[in-house]
């Protein structure tokens, strides 16, 4: 068993930006913990030494030349925006008073 | 519909027009789609006006291209200009993409018309399109059951002959399971054949775009289409688009096939006496036989489930409300973002986000994430000495024919178990293919899985062709 608890599902909710009801956060707590818990069957494993692989063929850097090129439009882009001011995205207050 | 080599064959020769062609595929989306629920979006007007400059080149004698006139129908997680892109989540309703995917561009110049944007499950997470914010796809073949997933619209769109062709992605499996679930031939193309340009990323170092088709050679045409380098995609492949058609009928004569016990184990009967009956149709076309048994393939599953969520709550945090898609109004800017993540992604998304977030989080990255990394290594050492030994590999491409709607959503579990055959290829980036072959319980298809190693499609065409004409299709 990987012992995932209730609390470290509501923490990594958190972390998400997602909230989860109580309800919801026993039953993710189930669910997540049957992924787990399959997955323990890699600790079985002696990977001592194995190298990690992040990708199939290896990345490299790839670059090309600095020079300008055409880009999507600014008011395209700023069309797709839920809320902008002034050709710029706008939010909620960022600063406030302490929670 | 016709075939995609017939339709372009006819629009090419004048003996069809683009637009007869199109006006088919719209009436059959018109006659079924409320039905089974394929489309969300048609684009009659932009189709039309595709298929009219097809047959405007055709009639000033230009060259139109390979798939001519040929409908097809996009997974609505491709971006193609002005045309709403959902990727099945409420979280982008409404929102149309600002750009083309290069396959979509690359379709158009070779004379393609896509028609519209398919179903699928949320994002690409899942194996039935039950998790679709907007409901699920239903199997044209048994409308109680599932037509798979994820690029389950995709594969019902070609089944229920709404078009000849469609486009799907698939990171773990989303193009082959619902492939052999509706009778179609579907394809995982080598990572980095196929530029990932415009299509959303679900998991970058698993995803790969490729086609779904009713027989193998309309899929190579596809497949030599959307193949080739692409500036725009960094992992990218620098080779050009490999020679496909020209090899569909190549053979398997003095291949040597790897029967994979771990790639059919734990099957339903009638789809190992499938894999069975495979066997016996590629000795009997002169390839070797060689039993292999790989057991790393068994704990791809378990590495999956943690680097394909992993790298999806990576991909899936650019959704804030911010810069486009939904946003549900809060008084600061963290509550904005988490009730906007909250109301805008579904159950599954979230159970994947989560599981990535815990994965990677301090504490349990080494236990988990790092792990799954080296589990990974161990699969591609797997695949690298079964290739030292044969030249393709053979297995199922699923455990079951097509399940019946509701019998994994209460389980996540068990519907992750049912990706098992078709994980390894996405860890390792190596391409694969289902091919259907016979049917099963209740009259329903099986797909088999014939697998290669890196840019080994013309090989795996090749032996795709043999069993399709076994199975009666020549």
């Amino acid at each position: 068993m990987t012992g995932l608890r209730r609390e470290d599902v509501a923490h990594v909710a958190k972390l998400a930006r997602l909230s989860m009801s109580e309800a919801e956060l026993d039953k993710f707590t189930e669910q997540l913990g049957q992924v787990l818990d399959h997955a323990s069957d890699m600790n079985a494993l002696d990977l001592e030494g194995v190298i990690p692989t992040a990708h199939p063929f290896g990345l490299i850097n790839v670059v090309r030349d600095d020079e300008r090129r055409a880009s999507l439009d600014h008011d395209v882009v700023i069309a797709m925006a839920p809320d902008a001011e002034d050709g710029r995205f706008a939010v909620p207050r960022i600063l406030g008073e302490a929670p | 519909m016709k075939s995609v080599r017939q339709t372009a064959l006819d629009v090419q020769n004048g003996d069809a027009s683009a637009l007869s062609v199109l006006e088919e595929s719209l009436a059959h989306i018109r006659a079924r789609n409320d039905e089974l629920h394929v489309f969300l979006y048609v684009d009659e007007e932009g189709a039309r006006a595709a298929a009219s400059a097809v047959d405007e080149r055709v009639a000033r004698g230009e060259n139109v291209g390979i798939l001519a006139g040929v409908p097809v129908a996009l997974k609505d997680n491709l971006c193609q200009t002005n045309i709403p892109t959902t990727c099945s989540s409420k979280i982008l309703e409404g929102w149309r993409a600002p750009y083309s995917a290069t396959v979509v561009d690359r379709l158009l110049l070779a004379g393609a018309v896509p028609v519209g944007k398919t179903n699928l499950d949320e994002f690409a997470m899942g194996s039935s399109t039950e998790n679709s914010a907007f409901g699920p796809t239903k199997n044209p073949l048994d409308t109680t059951r599932v037509p798979g997933g994820s690029s389950g619209g995709s594969a019902a769109a070609v089944a229920a002959e709404m078009t000849p062709l469609a486009l799907g992605s698939d990171t773990g499996g989303s193009i082959r399971q619902p492939a052999a679930l509706c009778g179609l031939v579907g394809v995982k193309p080598t990572y980095g054949l196929v530029s990932r340009y415009g299509l959303i990323a679900f998991a970058s170092s698993l995803d790969q775009i490729g086609p779904l088709t009713k027989t193998v050679t309309d899929a190579a045409m596809a497949l030599e289409v959307l193949a080739g380098h692409d500036p725009l995609d960094s992992t990218s492949l620098p080779e050009p688009s490999p020679s496909l058609v020209a090899h569909v009928d190549d053979g398997v004569a003095g291949k040597r096939v790897g029967v994979v016990r771990d790639l059919i184990d734990g099957a339903d009967d009638d789809v190992v006496a499938a894999v069975e009956r495979a066997v016996e149709v590629l000795k009997e076309a002169g390839a070797t036989i060689v039993e292999l048994s790989v057991p790393e393939f068994r704990l791809g599953l378990s590495a999956y489930y943690l680097i394909a969520p992993a790298e999806a709550s990576s991909n899936l945090a650019r959704f804030d409300g911010v810069r486009y898609g939904l946003r549900v109004n809060a008084a600061d800017v963290t509550a904005m973002m988490e009730a906007t993540r909250t109301a805008g992604f579904g159950d599954e998304v979230k159970r994947r986000i989560m599981l990535g977030t815990y994965a990677l989080s301090a504490g349990y990255y080494d236990a988990f994430y790092g792990q799954a990394l080296k589990v990974r290594t161990l699969t591609i050492d797997a695949f690298r000495r079964a290739y030292q030994e044969v030249d393709l590999l053979l297995g199922a491409t699923t455990p079951s024919v097509a399940f019946e709607f509701g019998s994994k959503t209460a389980d996540p579990m068990a519907m992750y178990l049912s990706d098992v055959f078709t994980i390894p290829s996405n860890l390792s980036g190596e391409p694969a293919i289902s091919i259907p072959f016979g049917t099963g319980e209740a009259g329903l298809p099986i797909g088999v899985q014939l697998l290669g190693p890196g840019r080994s499609e013309a090989q795996l065409f090749a032996g795709a062709r043999v069993l399709e004409i076994a199975d009666g299709r020549p």
